[in-house]
């Protein structure tokens, strides 16, 4: 019972926090009050955020390390936006449509490919993610109809940018339901027993090469969502879009968000999309901080001394949270 | 057949690159059981350095290959010392992700310097060719060649025959009982890390020698087909490191020289490809050691 009234209760307080980051945000495109550049960072933090908690279920729940979402990324991409170019549909019944395209034939690829490579796992597994997305990005280049080394052109956008922000948000928001309701749902349960012991998992009755293959089935299919919503907001694709520092960097908002929470995710890559945007000024210099701030990130990780402050803080969080309720 | 013969020696030539540094990498996850991501990027350095040198245009030859390989082992010393040390107890994503740090800070350290603009060497070792009949072999190959394959006997016997060798072998083998039987694990990560470094700084020498360019993202691009190329023969055996990285030389060059145009373009994928099935096929790669699971 008190299990359900929690559910409730978050599901409720979510889809308030999603109505009002909407209601701001249009606001403030409407009014024109953001400047031009961040009002289309808006739209590219929505696809990151699709990308980040779609790897957050292979690297956090599940405990796999993939180094090749961009894979997944570029299939639904090039799959969606090919039948967007090659259509002639209005333009919304053509956006979910090709959401759905994109979606599915990513899911094709991830299932197929995990299927594959199940047996292998920790390091062997990264590798081989690796090298399955450098092959998938050199593969594209030479489907015909898609445009080869220079990219697949003309791509259909929305017209004004509230509309392509409210179409991405809404995507974000279904991804983010479906997220939060498969890890509490018996599934979820089922992988987080894996990452945390396989052996044990798999001796009180749980297939485990089935359920990896969902979950790698499920996380391709967001990763080719949030590809489509790419090609829609950029209406060009080229295979140079999806280098494996994209998957990199995904791999980042995840471990930087605390794998394995659907919050810490969002919040990482927001930062980290919109992070060099206010760097500007220090153009030069951006990614040198961007490389300096991650190991140092890693390394304040590791350090004993602030494992111990953390702990402090958080413990002082939960004092005050019990005072405030009494 | 002569167009056939020359796409060999090309493919080995690249290939002997390959082995070098897929030798590093081997090296290193063997020892340290870290994908060392900031491995290319040493390449990349020591390439710069060599640049360096040659627009000096004071020192000579010999000396300026001797200041890329002392560049590149001391770059390697202070990284494993700076980043990775501190990190040796915690998990193995983390220790990835700082390695992915370093390896954008030399790169944008590279760019800030040098700017992102290719830059093209001098060539400075200048060799003549032999000529068999039709079929002309330039001579630098057999340098290249030469060079791979006396570094790869040598190491093989350092690491069989003397104590730091053997350290070495026991520290991949189990830390914890080569600390106990008196193996400074700290000092032998250290030296696995310097001699892989150093191999980048021969790999860096042979590169510059052969290609003549280099642009502050060559070492990423060419690490990555590396590390393929190692992981394909099995990551942590150094023959395998060598045959992975000859085969990934020869596939590539022969399928940008046979391949037609159109399909040409995919020519990095065919390794990756290769990749991917040598793994489903054999999961520990062509001579890796099969690990078994214990519960």
């Amino acid at each position: 019972m008190n299990y359900k009234n929690t559910y409730v209760r978050k599901i409720i307080g979510g889809v308030l926090c999603f109505v009002a980051i909407w209601a701001v945000v249009s606001l403030l495109i409407v009014t024109g009050i953001l400047p031009r550049s961040v009002q289309s960072l808006t739209v590219k933090i929505c696809y990151y955020i699709i990308l980040a908690l779609s790897l957050d279920l292979i690297v956090g729940y599940l405990g796999d390390l993939s180094l090749g979402h961009a894979a997944f990324y570029a299939v639904g991409a090039y799959s969606g936006c090919a039948f967007a170019v090659y259509t002639n549909l209005p333009l919304l019944p053509k956006f979910i449509l090709a959401l759905i395209i994109g979606g599915l034939c990513a899911a094709l690829v991830g299932y197929l490919i995990s299927s594959a490579i199940i047996k292998l796992r920790g390091d062997y597994l990264a590798i081989v993610t690796l090298a399955f997305g450098e092959f998938i990005r050199s593969f594209v280049k030479i489907i015909p109809g898609l445009g080869g080394t220079k990219g697949l052109i003309g791509i259909p956008s929305f017209e004004s940018r509230f509309g392509s922000f409210t179409a991405a948000y809404i995507v974000v928001g279904l991804v983010v339901l479906c997220i939060f309701n498969f890890t509490h749902s018996r599934h979820g349960r089922m992988i987080t027993a894996i990452r945390d012991n396989a052996i044990a998992a798999e001796s009180v009755g749980i297939n485990i090469k089935q359920t990896k293959i969902l979950v790698f089935a499920l996380s391709s299919f967001m990763a080719g969502m949030a590809g489509v919503l790419f090609g829609f907001y950029k209406t060009t694709l080229s295979p140079s879009d999806f280098t494996y520092n994209l998957s990199i960097e995904v791999l980042v908002m995840v471990v930087l968000g605390g794998m394995g929470s659907i919050r810490g995710s969002i919040i990482a890559s927001v930062i980290i999309v919109a992070l060099p945007e206010f760097l500007r000024g220090a153009d030069n210099y951006r990614m040198l901080i961007y490389a300096i701030a991650l190991i140092a990130m890693m390394m304040l990780n590791a350090s004993p001394r602030f494992i111990a402050l953390k702990r402090k803080v958080s413990e002082s969080f939960s004092q005050l949270r019990a005072r405030l309720k009494r | 057949m002569q167009m056939l013969i020359s796409t060999i020696i090309d493919g080995l030539n690249l290939g002997s690159v390959y082995a070098l540094v897929a030798l590093g990498y081997s090296m290193v996850y063997g020892i340290a059981k870290m994908l060392n991501f900031a491995h290319g990027d040493v390449i990349m350095v020591g390439i710069y350095s060599i640049f360096v040198c040659l627009n000096a245009n004071v020192l000579p030859v010999p000396v300026t290959m001797l200041i890329c390989v002392a560049v590149c082992a001391l770059l390697g010393f202070v990284v494993e010392k700076l980043a990775y040390k501190p990190l040796r107890s915690s998990s193995s994503l983390s220790v990835l992700i700082t390695a992915i740090g370093v390896s954008y800070l030399l790169q944008n350290v590279a760019l800030l310097i040098f700017k992102s603009d290719r830059k093209f060497l001098q060539s400075f070792i200048e060799l003549g060719s032999l000529k068999l009949g039709e079929i002309e072999i330039p001579l630098i190959s057999f340098v290249i060649w030469g060079t791979t394959l006396i570094i790869m006997f040598a190491l093989d016997v350092f690491i069989k025959k003397t104590s730091m060798g053997r350290a070495m072998l026991a520290v991949s083998e189990d830390k914890g009982a080569a600390q106990l039987m008196g193996v400074n694990v700290n000092r032998t990560i250290s030296l696995t890390f310097i001699i892989g470094s150093a191999l980048a700084g021969v790999a860096a020498i042979l590169y510059a020698a052969k290609y003549q360019n280099v642009d502050p993202y060559t070492g990423s691009v060419f690490g990555i087909k590396a590390f393929a190329a190692a992981v394909f023969g099995g990551i942590g055996s150094i023959p395998g490191a060598m045959i992975g990285g000859f085969t990934l030389g020869l596939i590539e060059a022969l399928t940008i020289g046979f391949l037609p145009d159109s399909l040409a373009a995919a020519s990095d994928g065919v390794a990756y490809a290769l990749l991917i099935i040598m793994l489903i096929l054999k999961p520990s790669g062509l001579l890796g050691k099969k690990r078994v699971e214990k519960v």
